[in-house]
This record gives structure tokens, C-alpha cells and sequence, in this order.
């Protein structure tokens, strides 16, 4: 309980300093948001979230349902191959796919020239953002309903079918509903990023509330204005998850039984085709053709560019994710287990708000950490000079600590929506039979629990760590001097438009962010058998 | 709480160590990229042994943690890529007005703050770019004749929120006043082509390929375009060079520097700025990017000069940052996107 506390605190760090905005307002900078800004945008921002949570629901829920349940040639391939856009920032898809589908690119050109076609649909459009961030993060839904799917999926269809309903009906009735604090789970971690972007908004020049908070910030110079509008923002989230969560709170979930894998859904050879043919397309479009692209440019500036430093950029991307997302588990594990031994209003709120700093966009909350850490830095250095002499800027700032903190409180959502998903999986059943049996709270963790919990955990650490491979402006606010990565670099190179040459180092982000994903793939299918 | 103060001591006994042995040092936050400024910090370092420290962010979190961390700062300098992030940073008092004959002799003062608090150091021109199979350069005068409707459907823009735009609209406040100004920029929307464009290239890409006749954009990313690829139909139109008002010229930004407010080490922090500024080191400061020198006795790059010369305008363009909120309403108003 008092760690909870203690990493609650630590997320409201930022969110208090957001919401003390409030004590300085601008009201002709937010008088004329509210008139000529936020009507538009608001309206923008609920065609993005309503598109992209259903782009990412129908394709993440199709698509696990495929790989999990049913056979067809490629699954294998296609079980992993389909996590692999997470690795992929959604401002490279949408730039690819500008680039590809604009009128300008190959696409239009081809069919003007050749065929004389014009007036085909705008890809710079609302249409167009909501199908490549659907494309982008469909992914956070399609692992973790996969999960629940593979885990009970097949014995809640055959008891559905032994009840005498169809394989449609199965789906429909029993497995899909069973599934839903997974997908819900996926879902939310979806539409928070969808939320919180602004690379892929401002590559579509498409403005949502994020777009508006960057614009009282870096084109109004009021980071107040920004700030109040990232607490509307804040608590919009908030009531969503609580709606969220209140609508499925009566409804007890446990596990069924095990063993999908031996028992897949025969397809009919056309359906089979049909499958393949929508699992290639998807992988296709959300990661091949962006990848193929990206490899295009980098091998037109890798001469110039690819230098020694690289392998140290790599280190440090590589360095970063790997312990971030190790403390970012650790923590979300310890989060849901102190929801799951002491449950209670007080401790849902806790959870509620400690998962908040997802929602931020991105530099708000580097900007919010980093101004208690300076405070705190500053009267550090004021104490250390009057005591003992000490002459320096630096004691917090600049260190990892503050990084890797900073990550934690970005992050927690990704680890602690697989892991507390994955616990509410084991029943209270299983607790008391293992108490009877002699073991402790501690043994019941570690004997039973993790184990159990080995496949979300899993799920938590690569989903953190391909996030905080590809994050930029916390890695960009807090690194310490000379501590450059891969996602530095790209923007170095995208904030003078250098497109082509920011191909480089995302392409190595995505071979590097592959790893975990097949690390992933690879132990879950071992758990698997 | 046990960290910290491991951390404090472990820094206090280095300090100690190490202090009187420590070359000179400067720390710079820039808001212009490592691969453009790290090639002249190599050479200063080279020439005068002083080591430079960076750390390069966009500028609003740049100046947000400026403000932070106070006193306390390590940075030394400031550079940015635009007037109005320069003029801001000293509005919220991040800057301490320098006194620098060199500056003043090689920095035009409308490319300087009136006070010494920051200083141009490349000048970055924003003039038109046309497709040359479709216009003839008789047929373009002016930034403000572009909201005339026989434009109509023939002009793309790049999008408002990219402080160039910004900065064009607000120094046309300064002659025009906001009403007028309000009207050359709703012409401007009425005219577009398609949406705004998230970059300048891709504008210019769209002027190549026949969407549109005639684009907005900074010369240098023309230089980087038709490096790549040579053959496209575009060429540059220095625009105003015929009025007389103080509309005059083709707009121009610059990327400058300041000396922080506490700074550890201003006069070696004042030296770098002056540095930058000198014959020596414009070349490479301008080049690397393909902009214009500030110090009127450096020759731009050949490729550069081949551009043609023109007529800058001569407001100072710390009005760009003052009067960049206003031109930011200003587009809103007018549904420049």
C-alpha cells in the first residue's frame, strides 16, 4: 500500500504541476482557442478516437482470433509477424504512406499518367489519419486478445458448441465476451496514444486537442495555456477509464482451461486462402511496405551517415529500453498485486491515477517531471553550496535515475494493463487451494503466481520496451549530456526535414525493436506447449 | 533519498579532484541540430581548446527548463533556429544583454536585438518557388499579391503552425496593421491548392508535380530538393523587390544565439557568439544547410549565390516574436490551417 503511494505520487508529480497552470491564466490566449480552435478539433478528435478504436478493435481482434484459434498456411509466421508494427513509430507509417498515396507520389502519379484517373480520395484527410493509426496500433489490441484467446478461447467455444450454437454464434456469444477486459485493456492503451500524439498529427497537419496544446505552447509561448489544456485532456481520460472500467466491474472473469493450440478451428480451404490473403495484406501495409521504404533511404545516405557513433546510439536505445522496461514491470506487477491483496475503492484510484501519465502528450509530461526535479535539484545545490562549498548545475538532473524514472511514469499503463489483466486471469480459487496447502503470501507469488503471470509479464516488458525505444521528448529533456539514442537521432534529423536521412537510424530502432517481439513470440510459444 | 546524496558527495569529491586541472568549458543548448553545429563546435574547439558541451531539444522545452532550473543552469548559450523563440527567451528574462563591438560589426542590427540579448548568425530567406513549365516569372510580384484571385487553386502552402509562416505573417502586420493582414492571408486560403502541406518540400514536390503553380518556402530546403533530384520544373522568385514600403524585400529569418541570464562562464560564452559570427567561421556556419551568412562581408556558398541576389526586408525581425502570438490568432481566424 505505501508503495503504491509512493509511485502514485511519483506520476502526480507531473500531473500537479499541469494542473497548477491553473493559478495563471491567459484568458485572451484560451478566449480565442475556445472561439476559433477548439470547435473544429473537438469534433476532430472524436472522429479519431471513435475511427481508431474501431480500426484497432476490428483489426486486432480479427487478427488474434486467426492466429489463435483457427489454421491456415503462414500462422506461425503471421503469430508473430503481426506484433511487429509496434515496432514502428506511427509517424514513419503516416509519412510512408503520405509519401506513397499523396498526389505527388508514385500511386496518383501512375494513374494520371497512365490512365488519366484524377479525383481519387485524399490520403492527407480524416480517413487517412484514422486508417494509419489504426494500421500503427492495432497491435496493443491483437497481442493481448490473443493471449486471452489462446488461454481459454478453445474450451469456451466447444462448451458453446456442445449447448448447440454455431461457431459464429461461439464467438460472438461466449468467446468474445470473455475476452473483453483484454481487448478493453488493448483498447484503452491504443486510444491513449492516439490521444497523446502529435508526430503523426502533424505529419497529416490534422489538428486534434494534442495539436491545440502544442500550439498555445510553441506558437503562443503560453506553456500555461498548453498546460491547462493538457489537464482537460488528463481528466477526460480519467472519466473514460472510470466509465471503462464501472461498465464491466460486476462481471468476475477466470480461466477455463488451457490448451488452444491442440485444438484449432479447421478452415475451408477458400476461408483459409481468405485469411492469408487479410493477414498478409495487414503485415503488408502496416509494416513491410514502410520498412521496405525506409531501407530504400537509408541505403541512399548510409555512406554519409553511418558512422562509428551508431553502435553507441544502438547501446544506448538498447541500454534505456531494456532497463526501463524492466523497472516498468516490476512496478506494475507490484501495482496489481497490492489492487489484488487489498482491493478497496482507495486502492482502484490509486491504480487509476498512477497509470494517468500515458495519457500526457509526450514533452507536456517531460516538461512536468522536469521541473520538480529541477526544484528539487535547485535546492539541493543551494544546501550543498552553504555547507560544503559545492560547485556545480547537476545533482538529479542529468542522471539515468531521472530518466528511467521519467519512463516509469510515462509507461506504467503499458506494463500494468497486460500484468493486472493477466492476475485478474487466476481466481481466488486458486489463492485459497494454495493457502491450504501451506504456502505464504510470498510463495503463493512466486509458486504459483508468476508462473502463471510469465506470458503477460512478458507482453508488459516488450510492449515497454518498444515504446521507450521509440519515446522523444522525455529522452530528449532528460538525457544526460552526450547520452544520444536512435530516437535523438530521428529527431535531429526530422526537425529540419530531413526526412530521407531520419530513415536511417528508424530503421535500426525497428531492427532493434524487433528483438523483444520475437524474444516474446518465442518464449510465449515455448509456455504454449 | 539515499541516491542523492550519494550522488552529491561523489560530486563534491570530484569537483575537488578535478577542478583546477578542468580545460575551459561552455555548455550550449541548442535548438539547431547536432549534424549543423557540431562540425563548427569541433573546429572552435580545435582552434582555441576550449571543450563545448550541447544538448540540442526543441526550443520550447529548451526554454522550459531553462526557467527551471534558474540559477542553477548549466547552459551557457542558447541557439535557435528563429527570431521569435529568441525574442521569447528574452521576454521571460533567460537571456543577459551583451556589449560586443565584433557582434555589432559583423551582425546587421535589423538581425539583432536592439538590447545585445541575442544575434543573428545565418540568415534564412523565405521567398516563392514556381513550377517553370506553368508560370512565367513576369507573372509573380509579391508575397501579398498571392491572395489575388486569379491564384485561385494555383498556390499551396505549407501549413501555419511552422514558425517561418509565422514569422512572414507577422512581419506583414508590422506594415499592413492585422486587418489588412487578415485579408492578404484569408485571400491566401481562398487560393490553396489542397490542404496545408506539414513541410516545405513536400509543398514544393506538389508545385513540381502540377498540383499547384507557386509555393511559400525557405530557400534552403529548395537547395536540398534540387540537389536530389535536378531535373524538376522549379525555380526561386525573390518576391517585393520592387515596393517601397516597409513591406519591402524578401522575408528572412535568422538562426542566432544568446548568452544565458546564468550563465556559468559568459565572457568565454560571448567569445564562442562573437566566434561564430567572425569570417572564419560563417562559411561553415551557413553552408552546412545551404543559408545565408549574417556577416555582409562572408560571400554565401557558390551553389547558394547561384540563386540570384535580393532585397531582404529590413525590419528587425525581433517583430517576429513579438508580434508572433498575434499572427498565430490572426491565421487561425483567417482558417489557415
Amino acid at each position: 500500500m505505501l508503495f503504491a503511494l509512493a509511485i502514485t505520487a511519483l506520476v502526480l508529480a507531473p500531473v500537479v504541476v499541469t494542473f497548477s497552470s491553473f493559478m495563471r491564466i491567459e484568458g485572451d490566449i484560451l478566449g480565442h482557442l475556445t472561439e476559433f480552435v477548439l470547435p473544429e478539433l473537438v469534433v476532430n478528435t472524436l472522429w479519431l478516437v471513435a475511427g481508431v478504436g474501431i480500426g484497432v478493435t476490428l483489426l486486432g481482434v480479427s487478427l488474434a482470433w486467426l492466429t489463435a484459434m483457427c489454421e491456415f498456411p503462414g500462422r506461425r509466421v503471421f503469430d508473430w509477424a503481426l506484433l511487429l508494427p509496434l515496432a514502428l513509430p506511427a509517424y514513419v507509417t503516416a509519412f510512408v504512406a503520405i509519401g506513397l498515396l499523396d498526389f505527388t507520389g508514385p500511386v496518383q502519379t501512375w494513374l494520371r499518367e497512365g490512365w488519366g484517373l484524377t479525383g481519387l480520395p485524399e490520403i492527407r484527410s480524416r480517413g487517412g489519419v484514422i486508417l494509419v493509426m489504426s494500421l500503427a496500433l492495432y497491435p496493443y489490441v491483437y497481442l493481448i486478445a490473443k493471449n486471452a484467446f489462446a488461454t481459454q478461447g478453445a474450451v469456451a467455444l466447444e462448451a458453446a458448441q456442445s449447448l448447440g450454437l454455431s461457431r459464429w454464434q461461439g464467438f460472438f456469444r461466449v468467446a468474445l465476451p470473455m475476452a473483453r477486459p483484454w481487448i478493453a485493456a488493448g483498447l484503452m492503451l491504443a486510444l491513449m496514444e492516439t490521444l497523446a500524439d502529435f508526430g503523426t498529427m502533424a505529419t497529416f497537419n490534422y489538428d486534434t486537442f494534442t495539436t491545440a496544446i502544442y500550439k498555445a505552447w510553441y506558437s503562443l509561448f503560453s506553456l500555461d495555456s498548453a498546460a491547462q489544456l493538457a489537464s482537460i485532456l488528463i481528466v477526460f481520460v480519467l472519466v473514460a477509464v472510470v466509465f471503462e472500467q464501472r461498465s464491466r466491474m460486476k462481471m468476475r472473469y477466470g480461466a477455463v482451461g488451457r490448451g488452444a493450440a491442440s485444438r484449432r478451428l479447421r478452415l475451408s480451404a477458400v476461408q483459409a486462402a481468405l485469411a492469408f490473403a487479410y493477414a498478409a495484406s495487414v503485415l503488408a501495409i502496416a509494416f513491410l511496405i514502410p520498412v521496405a521504404q525506409l531501407a530504400w533511404w537509408s541505403y541512399g545516405v548510409i555512406e554519409t551517415d553511418l558512422d562509428s557513433r551508431y553502435w553507441m546510439f544502438v547501446g544506448h536505445s538498447l541500454l534505456l529500453a531494456s532497463l526501463g522496461a524492466m523497472l516498468v514491470v516490476a512496478v506494475a506487477l507490484l501495482l496489481a498485486y497490492a489492487g489484488r491483496q487489498r482491493g478497496g475503492q482507495a486502492m482502484v484510484w490509486i491504480q487509476r491515477l498512477a497509470t494517468l501519465g500515458y495519457a500526457f502528450p509526450g514533452a507536456v509530461l517531460a516538461v512536468g517531471l522536469f521541473i520538480p526535479v529541477a526544484a528539487l535539484d535547485n535546492w539541493l545545490i543551494d544546501t550543498g553550496r552553504a555547507w560544503f562549498g559545492f560547485d556545480g548545475t547537476e545533482i538529479l538532473k542529468g542522471t539515468l535515475a531521472v530518466m528511467l524514472a521519467a519512463y516509469l511514469v510515462r509507461f506504467l499503463a503499458v506494463g500494468f494493463g497486460p500484468v493486472d489483466s493477466g492476475l485478474h486471469r487466476i481466481t481466488r480459487n486458486i489463492d485459497e487451494a494454495a493457502r491450504n496447502l501451506g504456502l505464504s503470501a510470498g510463495g503463493l507469488l512466486t509458486r504459483v503466481h508468476l508462473p502463471m503471470l510469465r506470458a503477460s509479464l512478458l507482453t508488459a516488458a516488450a510492449l515497454a520496451f518498444v515504446d521507450i525505444m521509440k519515446e522523444m521528448p522525455i529522452t530528449l529533456m532528460t538525457r544526460p549530456f552526450g547520452w544520444d539514442t536512435l530516437a535523438v537521432r530521428v529527431f535531429e534529423m526530422t526537425s529540419e526535414g530531413e526526412w530521407e536521412r531520419a530513415a536511417l537510424p528508424s530503421l535500426a530502432l525497428v531492427v532493434a525493436g524487433i528483438i523483444p517481439i520475437i524474444l516474446l513470440t518465442w518464449r510465449g510459444s515455448r509456455d504454449a506447449h | 533519498m539515499n541516491a542523492p546524496f550519494t550522488r552529491l558527495l561523489a560530486a563534491l569529491a570530484l569537483s575537488a579532484l578535478t577542478l583546477p586541472a578542468l580545460a575551459e568549458e561552455i555548455t550550449v543548448y541548442s535548438a539547431r541540430n547536432e549534424q549543423l553545429i557540431k562540425p563548427l563546435f569541433d573546429a572552435y574547439t580545435k582552434e582555441t581548446g576550449v571543450e563545448i558541451k550541447f544538448i540540442t531539444d526543441k526550443e520550447g522545452p529548451l526554454m522550459a527548463r531553462l526557467k527551471a532550473e534558474d540559477k542553477n543552469t548549466p547552459a551557457d548559450v542558447l541557439l535557435t533556429v528563429d527570431a521569435g523563440n529568441l525574442w521569447q527567451a528574452g521576454e521571460e528574462g533567460l537571456l543577459r544583454p551583451i556589449k560586443s563591438k565584433v557582434l555589432n560589426a559583423n551582425v546587421p542590427a535589423h538581425l539583432r536585438d536592439p538590447d545585445g540579448e541575442w544575434y543573428g548568425l545565418s540568415v534564412r530567406a523565405r521567398t516563392l518557388v514556381y513550377n517553370t513549365s506553368k508560370l512565367k516569372p513576369a507573372e509573380l510580384s509579391t508575397y501579398e499579391d498571392l491572395a489575388n484571385p486569379k491564384w485561385k487553386g494555383r498556390l499551396c502552402l505549407r501549413t501555419s503552425k511552422k514558425v517561418y509562416n509565422q514569422s512572414l505573417v507577422a512581419m506583414m502586420i508590422t506594415e499592413y496593421g492585422e486587418g489588412k493582414t487578415e485579408d492578404i492571408v484569408s485571400g491566401w486560403v481562398n487560393n490553396l491548392a489542397t490542404s496545408p502541406f506539414p513541410d516545405d518540400t513536400k509543398a514544393m514536390e506538389a508545385v513540381a508535380a502540377g498540383q499547384c503553380d507557386v509555393t511559400i518556402v525557405n530557400t534552403y530546403y529548395f537547395g536540398r530538393l534540387l540537389e536530389k533530384q535536378p531535373n524538376l520544373p522549379l525555380a526561386i522568385f525573390w518576391p517585393n523587390q520592387a515596393l517601397k514600403s516597409k513591406a519591402a524585400g524578401v522575408h528572412v529569418n535568422v538562426s542566432g544565439a544568446g548568452v544565458t541570464k546564468y550563465a556559468k562562464n559568459p565572457a568565454a560564452a560571448q567569445k564562442l557568439i562573437e566566434w561564430l559570427s567572425s569570417e572564419k567561421a560563417q562559411n561553415l556556419f551557413a553552408d552546412v544547410n545551404m543559408e545565408y551568412p549574417v556577416n555582409p562581408r562572408v560571400k554565401p556558398d557558390p551553389k547558394v549565390a547561384a540563386w540570384g541576389s535580393f532585397k531582404p526586408n529590413l525590419i528587425n525581425v525581433k517583430e517576429a516574436g513579438s508580434l508572433q502570438a498575434k499572427a498565430v490568432k490572426l491565421m487561425d481566424r483567417a482558417g489557415y490551417k
